[in-house]
């Protein structure tokens, strides 16, 4: 409208770059994130982590707006501080999912500018990934990733996970669920090619495997870098792997 | 039962300066099974006895977590603690929220406290039927302190609540000085033996009608607690190492009730 | 435009309600809640301005430096303005964006601090505690559309450790040992990372005196909202101390020499 008055209005939004991802396996669930944070060109810390452990079986990646992810995140921890204090245990992996969904949606006209990947062990026992739209639309997955890399990492993963544009060997079938150690290199060269070719994506990377109830550690042993944040070896583990990215 | 003059209203004080309505609150602390709370240099502890209405019941629930490093122990009416230990969870998250800091055990007693004195003062309420001891650790190192519906907190090295508890308290008062460099073991023995004295004359402590709450480092009876020592409660198996490590008691004459005090507005009826 | 469409009615049932008046009483009302909210605004820009805050950490603790030009516009309005503040006796925040919040937030900070010092129990709020608060209240702002119009940086020392953090007017936050808010994000912070990075726990108080000395003489050649007037701040285990402030030395002899600009074309 030429001549209407106009007033700049705030902007309450950012968009602070860098990517997360999550991949389920048979029993294991492997979430993983960079630690960049950055707004337009300019690299804001090396350090910010974006995922991050709810409860023994369940880690939450966050990418986006940051200080709406970090803001989400405290939110949903004290939910299930309350769930815990109500039931004397930890809130399941799918009731968190359901639990997310409705906090995002309960802000639907001001959402959450937040893509969030949930990542860990269902009550059978099986690894699970769930992803979530910024106002609540989730499914469960076997493998997602997003934020500013996503169209570079999804098509990768489509094609080495659910192995599209691939045929099998005559006779053979793809397999259904890769092995642990597969799946850390695939994570690993995910963001690392990432790294390479977008620029809000590098300095530092976390990686949190979820290891199902009395599983061994298959191969996790062996990784550099890698630390548990569990204590009880009875229940569902939770580890870290940390890595360094190209600062570039 | 007994009637007083003074007492259908909080707000009014007997002659004697006195609030009959806080007193019965506090009546209603000792009707509750007894709690047990010591403290060393290092860890924190509670020990409490639950009551259960009989064979086919539940026993009821004496200890709650209000943070990873705050508990309480509750003597009187359940449903009012679970009120207030509520408004202590909810202080305990704001602070975290707020602050992204633990809240100090002292400010959380002293918050609690301060809701609990208005109910003593305020015309048409009525004081909470609840007495607390809260144990917790913070910057300072490990505390424990008793909550009561007067209003009052006090810290303390040991201390008993509920039925009975002076017996416990008689045991602690003779023993207390060594607390502070007991080791968890033995600090649990201690009370342990402290909680045994509130009991009737033929029950005993067993992994049913007995829990125990630690802040502090693991014990040698423990495994999976993380190295910071966060707040749990024990109860069934896992307390039967501890009920092991107690040494019997010898028979010794029970000790004289204390006298009661003179009450001049009240009317004793048979 | 209110959005829930709980409140955009229901058709209309004749039979029952001729004249259409359910549910007005019940209806959720999402608009303005007093007679004077059309009179009431935000802040949708800042108005007296500070420029770049520059903050890192050395071997004892922290480091923090600004100017002392509050401007109008391009206008250098005020050229004796704190922009360092304690916080307690181990924290330093330092504000760019505008003064006039950035007071505002002193004074809620005081009232944060006289409440903690009434409590006399021996617990402080460290700078930590002080940040997180900070976080908190801008974010809670810009949620109500009404954000403080600042970029801060909280910077102390509290039981051994140093603590260096970010946080602005969208309550976005980070950590790391360089900091640097406005024009100084882009023009001192790679001097800053290439002369902190990796030796956080080497440098000595004079080094990291001299970086901080460096990189705001490069902002005042550079940030034509800056002026050769600064404070420094250091935050040690022993307290913190904000200086005097300190009359940068300048030439601009080499101005002379510069063509290529305007009528000097030869």
């Amino acid at each position: 409208m030429p001549g209407a008055p106009s007033q700049r209005q705030f902007n309450p939004y950012s968009e602070n770059g860098g990517t997360i991802l999550a991949i389920a396996g048979q029993d294991f669930s492997v979430i993983a994130g960079d630690t960049r944070q950055s707004e337009g060109y300019s690299i804001q810390t090396r350090y910010a982590p974006k995922v991050f452990r709810l409860t023994d079986r369940a880690v939450l990646a966050v990418n986006g707006f940051a200080a709406d992810g970090n803001m989400f995140v405290k939110n949903v921890k004290q939910r299930l501080e309350w769930y815990r204090h109500a039931h004397a245990k930890d809130m399941p992996l799918r009731a968190i999912a359901r639990l997310i969904q409705t906090m995002l949606y309960a802000r639907r006209f001001f959402p959450y500018y937040v893509n969030n990947i949930l990542g860990g062990i269902e009550e059978d026992g099986t690894g699970a990934v769930y992803s979530f739209d910024p106002v609540g639309s989730y499914e469960r997955e076997a493998c997602r990733a997003a934020g500013a890399a996503s169209s570079l990492v999804q098509p990768f993963l489509d094609n080495q996970i659910y192995y599209k544009n691939q045929l099998a060997a005559t006779g053979t079938a793809h397999p259904a669920h890769l092995p642990l150690p597969s799946v850390l290199a695939i994570v690993i060269d995910s963001f690392t090619s990432a790294t390479e070719r977008h620029i809000e994506v590098g300095d530092g990377l976390e990686i949190f495997v979820v290891l199902a109830r009395g599983r061994s550690l298959q191969g996790l042993e062996g990784v550099k870098g890698m630390s548990e944040l569990t204590t009880t070896d009875d229940g569902e583990r939770v580890f870290v792997v940390r890595r360094e990215l190209k600062k570039d | 039962m007994f009637r007083n003059t003074y007492d259908s209203d909080n707000t009014v004080f007997s002659p004697q300066g006195r609030l009959h309505q806080v007193e019965y609150a506090l009546e209603a602390v000792k009707q509750g099974s007894a709690a047990v709370g010591l403290r060393s240099k290092t860890h924190s502890i509670l020990l409490a006895l639950k009551r259960s209405t009989g064979e086919l019941a539940s026993y009821q629930q004496k200890m709650f977590r209000i943070d990873d490093h705050i508990g309480i122990a509750i003597a009187g009416l359940t449903s009012d603690a679970r009120v207030l230990s509520n408004f202590m969870r909810q202080q305990a998250m704001s602070s975290k929220m707020v602050f992204n800091r633990p809240v100090p055990v002292n400010r959380l007693v002293s918050t609690v406290a301060d809701k609990a004195q208005v109910n003593t003062q305020e015309y048409g309420r009525r004081p909470y039927g609840v007495g607390f001891l809260v144990i917790g650790q913070d910057q300072s190192g490990p505390h424990l302190y008793e909550f009561s519906p007067s209003g009052n907190s006090y810290e303390y090295y040991a201390m008993s609540i509920g039925a009975r508890s002076q017996s416990a308290k008689t045991y602690l008062e003779k023993h207390y000085e060594s607390f502070a460099d007991c080791n968890l073991e033995d600090l649990i023995r201690h009370g342990l033996h402290a909680l045994r004295e509130t009991l009737q004359q033929d029950k005993e402590l067993n992994i049913n009608n007995t829990s125990i709450g630690i802040v502090g480092p693991a014990s040698e009876h423990e495994n999976g607690v993380p190295p910071t020592g966060p707040f749990r409660i024990l109860e069934g198996e896992k307390i039967d190492a501890f009920l092991g490590t107690m040494i019997a008691k010898e028979t010794e004459a029970p000790a004289a009730a204390p006298a009661a005090t003179g009450d001049e507005d009240v009317q004793m009826a048979e | 435009m209110d959005h829930f469409p709980t409140s955009w009615g229901r058709p209309r049932n004749d039979a029952i309600d001729a004249y259409g008046t359910y549910p007005i009483a019940q209806r959720p009302y999402n608009g303005p809640k007093d007679a004077f909210s059309e009179g009431v605004q935000h802040t949708q820009q800042p108005i007296v301005t500070g420029t770049s805050v520059l903050a890192i950490k050395f071997k004892d603790g922290v480091m923090m430096a600004a100017d002392n030009l509050a401007s109008y516009g391009s206008l250098a309005r005020f050229k004796d303005v704190q922009r360092l503040y304690p916080v307690g006796t181990h924290t330093v925040i330092g504000a760019g964006g505008d003064m006039s919040d950035f007071q505002y937030i002193q004074s809620m900070l005081d009232e944060l601090m006289i409440d903690e010092f009434c409590a006399q129990d021996g617990h402080t709020l460290g700078p930590a505690e002080i940040h997180e608060y900070l976080a908190q209240v801008m974010y809670a702002r810009r949620s109500k559309m009404n954000p403080l119009w600042n970029a801060l940086l909280v910077g102390g020392v509290k039981d051994g450790k140093s603590f260096l953090a970010f946080v602005d007017l969208l309550g976005t936050t980070y950590t790391a040992s360089t900091l640097a808010t406005g024009y100084g994000a882009h023009i001192a912070q790679p001097l800053l990372r290439s002369a902190v990075e990796t030796h956080e726990h080497e440098l000595t108080e004079a080094q990291a005196r001299q970086i901080i000395d460096d990189s705001m003489k490069v902002l005042f050649y550079r940030d034509a909202r800056s002026i050769n007037k600064y404070q420094v701040a250091t935050i040690t285990a022993a307290g913190s101390s904000i200086s005097d402030s300190i009359t940068l030395e300048t030439t601009w002899d080499f101005a002379e020499g510069i063509r290529g600009y305007g009528a000097q074309t030869e």
